[in-house]
């Protein structure tokens, strides 16, 4: 490939879902990646397509792309573990339950499926959680799969794509459109306000059958969005193979990949707290992965106000995997000058000059 | 969690940990021997007790069998699953004696019941395993073979063949160190009498055949032999992942790399044994009494014999075919993994090394197969409870 038009930064799932887009649109795209396509937070996340309505733009960005992975799912080779196994919030306490119902009000009201669960039809989608719940929220239409897979799918969807094993170290690159995508590495563009926040994940053995959906409690909201330096929420996944995929820890400021054991133990203490049965479960490893969050728990996505060509797909925090195909959207309809799916507005980069 | 404390904590139970703890506790030390087996003894004395369980049992060393070791904390703790929960075990020192596993090579077939790694299957037979009568082939390649089939036809079972992959030119210097060590060479002799008309050179397993369970066996002569049990095993790998974990470096042979005192790279890390490099238990003993602090003469020059003399041949990497399973804990063939030219990329794409056994069979397989190194162990070393790794 001589000069391409475009050129992605990172080779992520988001990375690559925007060089899809942009191949689809007649573009050839060179892709740079120095580590592995979707080695980086990309593998170390859990593979989880979720909608998400703590907010009306992450909604209306979350909804809309798992849309488009529904249309997309059915082309995913085997490989992929795709799983259609709903997203299940539980409710600890009659206060988590009250918030259950205010989001049945707002999925229901925009169009999105959910059913609410009272403790015996919880008790029945999954005997293993302890008793006592005061029940859930299922999101039958949430799915899981294997997300480096998938970012080498996208790569492979065009001969129009040019993937180079080599690190940008500037964002002086000869192209007219250039994006960044970069996950949690922040180095090229370090004006923009991300934070890498570190997680966990244990993953056990085959235990089939013993959970049905995605696992997570509804205090997952304020846990995950609080701004403690440390915390843990329940948040447990089937994975299509039978294995448990355990999580969630956050920590801002942790300078090391290294797995903790303190986080670890807070972690499936947690886990234990509502699946019992987890704690005979026989874990084969433990790693950790950072997430790219952003003081207002937005992602930045859209042009770089200083530097014409340069388009923004990042700080997608924990929600990358759900939203890559809507922020190569947003991106490729905005670089042809079309209209949007959904308003642009919210992610647009230039909010941080403001 | 339970603490135990030792001035040296031995990982592994065979003859060198036996010999180590021997040596240590005899002069006085706090020793700590934690092995996966019930007794002490290893792969080798499996079932048997000599005079070494006797003077192990005399010299003061504490026994934790039936113990994974899953981790390493900083400041010399290892961190043990044992029958009555996890321990943390705070050592001075530390001796890696986890010993050798068989290579297994991925060839159509392999993962056939009745397939067996040949040290498994006698170690099964050691555990009381009927095999009486069972038409048996044994093939791949080391001396472990001889010593596997001997076992069989003394435990009744009808030994058809043993085949032996090097080719007997490349086997002489092997025959030689024998002749010159009588004591070898009266258990080869015996070996040779028992194995005369079956023992074949040159000849290895190219697949395994059977609806469901093996039934032939077909040779690299191209002769195909009824079998219900095929004992296969292409020499043994050191497993070195405890001593990663700590820190040790290993040589360029991928054994741990260690001094004349048995000292690794890493502070207070010793390593003695197979890990250091295959060469049966008379090299296993002096390097445990040596890591334990006692003096010991040593030849090691038998572990260069071995290496030579039963080095792999370069057709056995075209053993695979696409359908064959390489990876059995992720299911992955052999067509998906061979297009790669790395392990990181392999495994992310993959899966292959990521299940229950934690690479260590296509590990092993893949660093013959592909050349690529081992992949970086983590912990858990070992599949562990969960409650282990929440318990404070």
């Amino acid at each position: 490939m001589s000069r391409p038009d475009a050129i992605v930064i990172g080779a992520g799932i988001c990375g690559a879902a925007c060089a899809a887009a942009l191949a689809r649109d007649g573009l050839r795209v060179r892709v740079l990646e120095g580590h592995l396509p979707g080695g980086g937070v990309t593998g170390a996340g859990m593979g989880h397509i979720v909608v998400l309505d703590d907010n009306p733009p992450e909604f209306a960005l979350s909804r809309h792309a798992r849309d488009l992975w529904d249309a997309m799912i059915p082309q995913l080779p085997p490989e992929a573990e795709c799983s259609p196994c709903g997203t299940l919030w539980v409710a600890a306490d009659q206060e988590e339950f009250d918030a259950a119902r205010q989001k049945l009000a707002r999925l229901t009201g925009a169009g999105v499926r959910a059913e609410l669960l009272d403790p015996a039809q919880l008790a029945e989608a999954e005997p293993n959680l302890r008793p006592g719940l005061a029940g859930g929220l299922l999101l039958p239409g949430d799915s899981i799969l294997y997300p480096p897979l998938v970012a080498q799918w996208f790569l492979n969807s065009s001969p129009l794509i040019e993937v180079r094993r080599e690190r940008a170290s500037t964002l002086r690159l000869d192209a007219p459109v250039r994006i960044l995508a970069t996950g949690s590495q922040l180095d090229l563009l370090p004006q923009l306000p991300i934070k890498p926040r570190k997680g966990h994940l244990v993953i056990t053995d085959r235990y089939p059958g013993l959970l049905n959906a995605e696992l997570v409690e509804l205090g997952y909201i304020k846990n995950a969005h609080g701004g403690a330096a440390e915390s843990v929420a329940f948040n447990v996944q089937p994975r299509a193979t039978g294995q448990l995929l355990i999580g969630s820890s956050r920590q801002f400021g942790a300078t090391t990949a290294a797995v903790e054991p303190h986080m670890v133990r807070r972690m499936l203490q947690r886990a234990f707290e509502f699946v019992p049965a987890l704690a005979q479960c026989k874990a084969i490893r433990t790693w950790t992965g950072f997430r790219a969050a952003t003081p207002d728990n937005l992602p930045y996505i859209g042009p770089w106000p200083d530097d014409p060509g340069l388009w923004i797909a990042m700080g997608h925090e924990g929600l990358g995997l759900t939203t890559a195909p809507a922020v190569a959207e947003l991106l490729a309809d905005q670089i042809a000058g079309r209209a949007t799916a959904i308003d642009p507005t919210p992610y647009l980069p230039a909010r941080i000059l403001a | 969690m339970r603490e135990l404390r030792a001035d040296l904590a031995i990982a592994g139970g065979g003859p060198s940990a036996i010999a180590a703890a021997c040596a240590a506790a005899e002069r006085g030390e706090q020793v700590l021997v934690i092995d996966r087996q019930p007794a002490p003894g290893g792969q080798i004395w499996r079932g048997q007790t000599n005079e070494w369980h006797e003077r192990f049992r005399r010299c003061g060393a504490q026994w934790l069998g039936r113990a994974e070791i899953y981790d390493a904390a900083p400041g010399m703790t290892l961190m043990a699953q044992a029958p009555d929960g996890p321990a943390a075990i705070r050592a001075g020192r530390v001796l890696v004696a986890t010993g050798a596993r068989e290579l297994f090579l991925p060839f159509p077939g392999w993962t056939l019941p009745g397939v067996y790694g040949a040290g498994g299957l006698q170690a099964l037979v050691k555990s009381g395993l009927n095999v009486r009568g069972l038409r048996v082939v044994v093939a791949g390649s080391g001396p472990l073979l001889a010593a596997v089939a001997a076992q069989l036809i003394e435990s009744g079972a009808h030994v058809l063949r043993v085949c032996e992959q090097a080719e007997r030119t490349q086997m002489t210097p092997f025959f030689r160190y024998v002749a010159m060590h009588p004591e070898k060479w009266l258990q080869a002799a015996e070996l040779g009498l028992l194995l005369a008309g079956r023992y074949q050179t040159g000849v290895w397993p190219v697949a395994a055949r059977g609806a469901g369970k093996l039934e032939a066996v077909e040779l690299s002569s191209g002769e195909t032999i009824r079998a219900e049990a095929l004992a296969c095993g292409f020499g043994l790998v050191p497993n070195v992942e405890l001593a990663q974990l700590l820190g040790c470096d290993l040589a360029g042979d991928g054994f741990v790399k260690v001094d004349e005192k048995q000292r690794t790279t890493a502070p207070g890390v010793f390593a003695a044994g197979e890990v250091c490099g295959i060469g049966g238990v008379e090299i296993a003993i002096g390097e445990g009494l040596i890591a334990g602090g006692a003096s010991a003469s040593l030849d090691r020059s038998f572990r260069g014999v071995l290496a030579a003399a039963f080095r792999l041949r370069g057709e056995l990497r075209r053993l695979p075919q696409p359908s064959t399973y390489v990876c059995r804990c992720e299911d992955v063939t052999w067509s998906r993994i061979e297009p790669f030219d790395n392990w990181r990329e392999a495994k992310l794409q993959t899966r292959c090394g990521m299940g229950s056994c934690q690479g260590r069979v296509c590990g092993a397989s893949l660093g013959f197969l592909k050349g690529w190194p081992p992949p970086e162990p983590r912990s858990p070393l070992a599949p562990v409870p969960l409650e282990s790794l929440a318990s404070e």
